[in-house]
């Protein structure tokens, strides 16, 4: 399924909890609904960041592993 | 306004929170606080607003640093005693916080000028130590619709409100200032300097509250607090329909200047 993606960030080294930090900036700069794609390092940043999106109420659409990183699929609130 | 990079890390903890977020944190550094008054409660104030990165803060005093001041007054240092209040206050907020604008007015708030001080500003917060310039600020903001924060403190005890126009204001619950032989005479007016810090903080805090709209204002309630027994409590306050100033008949119609007794102490030092 294709996503019509609005916003991509790569947060490769970017740790906790500024990972999370730069996804709500870049989350906060498109309009609900919109789809923001997020790739993450394994471990603690793929832990902690889909599941504060998902406390703050944003639709995780998909998770797609990528050699030692994931790229997320997410829906703004 | 977008957020560069040193910004998003700066205030990387206010961003991560719900209530606040990027959208928030842009408010507050839109937003403009005027602080009168760059004492015990003032300091404190200035130093969360700045280093919260509200966009400009302006500082109203027209005292000097005097040694006496430090044991609260925490954006005082040793060396700056001497220096006026306000170009003291403005170097630390600059070196803190290079993305506030600081406007400085030496000179005590009065009937004369403050309604032209107030108007730039979205918020007020008074950290005057004396009546008449507490009735002067609320006076004012009434009459300017601008909302603010009163705070007051002596010994261990503090009180604080937020006044947003058309809701109760100070003079509808103090009228006016206290005879004089109900103010403390000044051997009996001193303050823990940790006092002056919980209070202005909170003012501060009110301050951030009111830009990213947010959570429950102190308006319509007045904070006391005695920090000996540790005890704090809201009382729910009222418009009073006889208040001078925003009542239905007001008998307070324009500024005006309030003698204030003069406390011996600091006349010798002045």
């Amino acid at each position: 399924m294709e996503f019509n993606i609005a916003k991509s960030i790569n947060l490769h080294d970017v740790v906790c909890p500024m990972n999370f930090v730069k996804t709500k900036v870049e989350l906060e700069s498109i309009n609900p609904g919109e789809i923001l794609e997020i790739f993450l390092d394994e471990g603690e940043a793929m832990l902690n960041v889909p599941r504060s999106l998902k406390e703050e109420g944003h639709k995780i659409l998909k998770v797609i592993p990528i050699d030692g990183m994931y790229k997320i699929i997410v829906e703004k609130k | 306004m977008n957020f560069t990079g040193e910004q998003i890390e700066r205030y990387s903890r206010h961003i991560i929170l719900q209530d606040v977020g990027a959208q928030g944190q842009k408010k507050i550094m839109e937003g403009k606080v005027l602080i009168i008054g760059a004492g015990g409660l003032g300091a404190p104030a200035a130093l969360y607003l700045a280093a919260a990165g509200v966009g400009t803060i302006g500082l109203v005093d027209g005292d000097q640093v005097d040694l006496t001041n430090l044991q609260r007054q925490v954006i005082h240092f040793t060396p700056d005693v001497g220096k006026p209040k306000v170009a003291s206050a403005k170097e630390k907020i600059e070196q803190m916080n290079p993305d506030v604008q600081v406007v400085t007015y030496e000179e005590m708030a009065t009937a004369s000028n403050i309604s032209g001080i107030i108007r730039d500003y979205d918020f007020i917060i008074d950290g005057t130590d004396n009546f008449p310039a507490k009735f002067l600020i609320n006076d004012a903001c009434v009459f300017g619709r601008k909302p603010f924060s009163h705070g007051g403190i002596l010994r261990f005890d503090g009180q604080t409100m937020t006044y947003l126009p058309g809701e109760v204001c100070y003079r509808c619950v103090f009228k006016g200032s206290p005879p004089k032989n109900a103010v403390p005479a000044c051997s009996q007016a001193g303050v823990l300097g940790a006092v002056a810090g919980m209070l202005g903080t909170i003012q501060a805090a009110e301050a951030l509250k009111y830009f990213v709209g947010k959570g429950e204002l102190l308006t319509n309630r007045l904070l006391v607090f005695n920090a000996l027994k540790m005890n704090f409590r809201t009382v729910n306050i009222k418009r009073n329909k006889s208040c001078p100033v925003c009542g239905e008949k007001p008998t307070i119609v324009e500024l005006f200047d309030e003698e204030q007794p003069v406390c011996d102490l600091r006349k010798e030092k002045e």
